[in-house]
């Protein structure tokens, strides 16, 4: 496939007179242990989309026991051992697992390698106009460390007492004296924050060094400029639960206290440590990386969306400059709100006033980036292509997700709605239909570049509207249940409470309503598969869009190096509708002026 | 197709793509240890009782440790400053000293490890926060020397057959590992006055 795209460029014309001592690499080395950046990034997408499945599966079994408590599990209910659901019926202790794992696998080993690993990998080097990222054999032990990270999590459901059970922010001291899969789960986590580390190193040389000639910093597209503000986000938060992960390794296999304190009863009886350590130094660590961490899943997401909307909307987006403006800032503002997670925890009122004020602070920047976006569809004549509508969704889900965000960011107003499901509706809405529905966006869009192929229209929108419609009904009631006072973390849903008896119901509406969700998504795996061989035959420019990576390439691009002759970049990057242009499309390494 | 800036600097930028990676690597570097330093901080003014640190550790060979580590930065900028003047003899005298001052550093801290293991009741990281925060940081820190010794072992040896077929891309190299280097040395710097001083 590399070789028959060439044809039609103007260097392969000319008969090449460079000798290109071009051997073609291994099955091992083209496909396993490759360094192509393009590789690597449809390594990390397809194992990230399978552990987003994993994930959802984890999530999808847990709402039978919040929907139908002690009943057992139809199905799969045998298959679980007796260790973790005997007869069919979920122990609680199988319950804390899975709730663990959920939250862990949906975001070091789906959200993030997808986004970042997945399209950052893919895209970036396109965009700018690079043969390649900068350092390639990083690249691919980026990807092998954030493996071999997946796998320990994974066999962490092997160690005795299952995987880690203390909640994906894994909070001390539980997390100290819990069963030895935590260990495991520390160690998978080294694992996945030197991926990210070797990751974001790469990224950032990149984009500095690697930039066609032309390519100024307001030339970007907006994914780029996301894409780049992760990475920082990346290297300088992850280092955190670096550290916070070696201390709690130490406290649990040297046996020092760094989180525990003096005197900690366990089971009725004094757990036999020095003690002296601090608890909440744990929180202080793991949320100092964990709220950029947030970022870092909704970032990439919105350069998605921003690409998806300019190309059909075709128009310039709204604003470019202050968006890249305030994404910039909202790197920065990322590293001082991580305690506003923290507000329950006796800080002091001085504390936090501080953290509730940068919290508003930080609401800013993604307001400005969210309306930019909704004008850029103000007076466009709009495709409504299936990436456009995952994008379109994107807007109002990820607004309900940070607007219901507010008030948890309220020192006051989050003394009720702490722990309790608001909060779990609140970040899901960030996260799912807001995220994921950005990386979908993305799958549809360039799905196309990859392959060659266009993804079935029709069973594609049959997965948006069955996928937006259920997705709602997972998340919406869970503000209504978190308003009443249900807490998070239940593994009956709540029977035990009075104060939860009048919103018990709803417990079956969000069971049905993930269970829906996850029917759509087949429609989605099978037009994935499907359309590799079957899909219709896209032309290399099969949106009509504007950056490199569209208009510089073909579809799929050349193996190695991308282009034949790097591009030099003339314009913006996204020169839609220019008054008097020929097409509604100007590439940004189009030379001629409108 | 190659790609660009390896060797030479891009002229906008004024960087190869190695020095923007290693100093991007040192600031994540300065995020993991300033978060253990923080916790260091935190745990020791929030502690009931907090050992007097210089009675428990070794002062004089931590001092003897510290000088060693001076060193072999000056020895590290020698062994580059060599390179750029095309003596590859030199370099391989300062980058050997630039060696056996890692090494040297790692006998003396195994020293003073085996002292804490062989004190009367024993020194372990679960006898105190003190201790055990000793332990960890000095040992991450350990861990950086010993990386570092094995990049200045590699160019010493097998890798400095570089410098006959692309001498500028060797010089880079060490220029590369030397600013590790001085990072592992600033790193120790820190960590002298908060452990052994203070």
């Amino acid at each position: 496939m590399e070789h028959a795209s060439s044809v039609g460029h103007p260097a392969a014309a000319h008969g090449a007179p460079h000798v290109h001592e071009h051997v073609e690499p291994g099955f091992l080395r083209k496909w396993v242990f490759s360094v192509d950046h393009k590789v690597i990034g449809l390594q990390y997408t397809m194992t990230s989309l399978v552990f987003l499945l994993l994930g959802f599966t984890l999530m999808m079994i847990m709402r039978w026991q919040l929907a139908y408590p002690g009943q057992p599990i139809p199905l799969i209910g045998k298959w679980l051992g007796v260790a973790n659901a005997p007869g069919g019926i979920m122990l609680p202790e199988f319950y804390n697992q899975l709730g663990a794992m959920h939250g862990t696998i949906m975001v070091f080993l789906g959200v993030v390698p997808l986004a970042v690993g997945g399209f950052g990998n893919y895209v970036v080097p396109l965009q700018i106009g690079a043969p390649d990222m900068a350092f390639p054999r990083l690249n691919m032990a980026s990807y092998w460390f954030y493996f071999v990270g997946g796998m320990i999590m994974l066999a962490s459901f092997l160690a005795p007492g299952g995987a880690a059970n203390s909640g994906w922010t894994s909070y001390t001291p539980l997390s100290d004296i819990a069963t030895p899969g935590q260990t495991w789960w520390l160690f998978g986590m080294l694992m996945l924050i030197f991926s990210s580390l070797l990751g974001a190193v790469n990224f950032i040389t990149t984009i500095v060094q690697l930039r066609a000639p032309g390519l100024t910093w307001f030339r970007l597209p907006f994914f780029v400029w996301a894409q780049f503000v992760t990475s920082f986000l990346l290297l300088l938060a992850f280092p955190a639960l670096q550290a916070a992960a070696m201390l709690q390794g130490m406290d649990r296999l040297a046996g020092t206290s760094f989180f525990l304190p003096s005197g900690l009863v366990v089971s009725g009886v004094v757990k036999q440590v020095a003690g002296g350590g601090n608890p909440l130094l744990w929180q202080h660590l793991f949320w100092f990386l964990a709220h950029p961490e947030v970022y870092v899943l909704i970032l990439p997401a919105m350069g998605i969306v921003a690409e998806v909307i300019a190309n059909n909307t075709r128009k310039p987006l709204w604003g470019y400059r202050l968006m890249v403006y305030s994404i910039i800032f909202l790197g920065f503002m990322s590293f001082v709100v991580w305690a506003h997670h923290m507000f329950l925890t006796g800080m002091g009122t001085g504390i936090n006033a501080f953290f509730q004020t940068t919290t508003m602070i930080i609401s800013i920047p993604s307001v400005i980036i969210l309306s930019s976006l909704f004008l850029s569809l103000y007076g466009a004549s709009i495709r409504f292509t299936t990436p456009m509508l995952f994008a379109l969704a994107f807007l109002p889900m990820f607004g309900i997700g940070g607007l219901t965000g507010l008030p948890l960011g309220l020192s006051a107003a989050d003394i009720p709605l702490h722990d309790t499901y608001y909060v779990i509706g609140h970040f899901h809405y960030v996260v799912a239909p807001g995220t994921i529905f950005g990386l979908f966006a993305g799958i549809y869009y360039w799905y196309p570049k990859v392959t060659g192929r266009m993804m079935n229209e029709v069973l594609g929108r049959i997965h948006f509207f069955g996928s937006f419609v259920a997705i709602n009904f997972v998340f919406m009631p869970m503000f209504i249940q978190g308003l009443h006072g249900v807490n998070r973390r239940l593994y009956d849903g709540g029977m035990q409470y009075a104060h939860a008896k009048d919103v018990l119901y709803l417990n079956t509406v969000m069971s049905m309503g993930a269970w829906t969700l996850g029917l759509f998504q087949l429609f989605f795996i099978v037009n994935f598969f499907w359309s590799l061989r079957a899909g219709k035959k896209a032309e290399s420019n099969a949106w009509h869009a504007t950056t490199l990576d569209w208009a510089a390439t073909s579809s799929p691009p050349i193996a190695h190096g991308n282009f034949d002759t790097i591009p030099h970049v003339y314009r913006s990057a996204y020169d839609y509708s220019v008054p008097g242009a020929k097409a509604d499309f100007l590439p940004q390494n189009a030379a001629e002026r409108a | 197709m190659e790609i660009p800036y390896t060797v030479d600097a891009r002229p906008d930028t004024g960087l190869t793509n190695p020095k923007l990676g290693i100093w991007l690597f040192l600031a994540s570097e300065v995020m993991l240890f300033g978060s253990l330093f923080s916790s260091y901080v935190l745990l020791r003014s929030g502690a009931e009782f907090w050992p007097v640190q210089r009675d428990i550790l070794n002062v004089p060979l931590a001092t003897l440790n510290t000088i060693i580590l001076i060193s072999s930065s000056v020895t590290m900028v020698l062994s580059w400053a060599a390179l750029k003047m095309h003596n590859l003899a030199h370099f391989k005298r300062y980058m050997g000293l630039t060696f056996l001052c890692g090494l040297g550093f790692m006998v003396v801290k195994s020293f003073e490890y085996a002292s804490k293991f062989q004190h009367v009741p024993p020194l372990l990281p679960s006898s105190s926060n003190f201790i055990g925060i000793y332990f960890l940081l000095t040992g991450l820190h350990g861990l950086h020397v010993l990386g570092g010794m094995v990049v200045n072992g590699f160019l010493w040896g097998p890798g400095s057959r570089m410098f006959d077929t692309e001498p500028e891309k060797f010089t880079n190299r060490v220029e590369v590992a030397g600013l590790y280097w001085h990072f592992v040395d600033l790193v120790w710097i820190f960590l002298f006055p908060i452990l052994y001083l203070l």
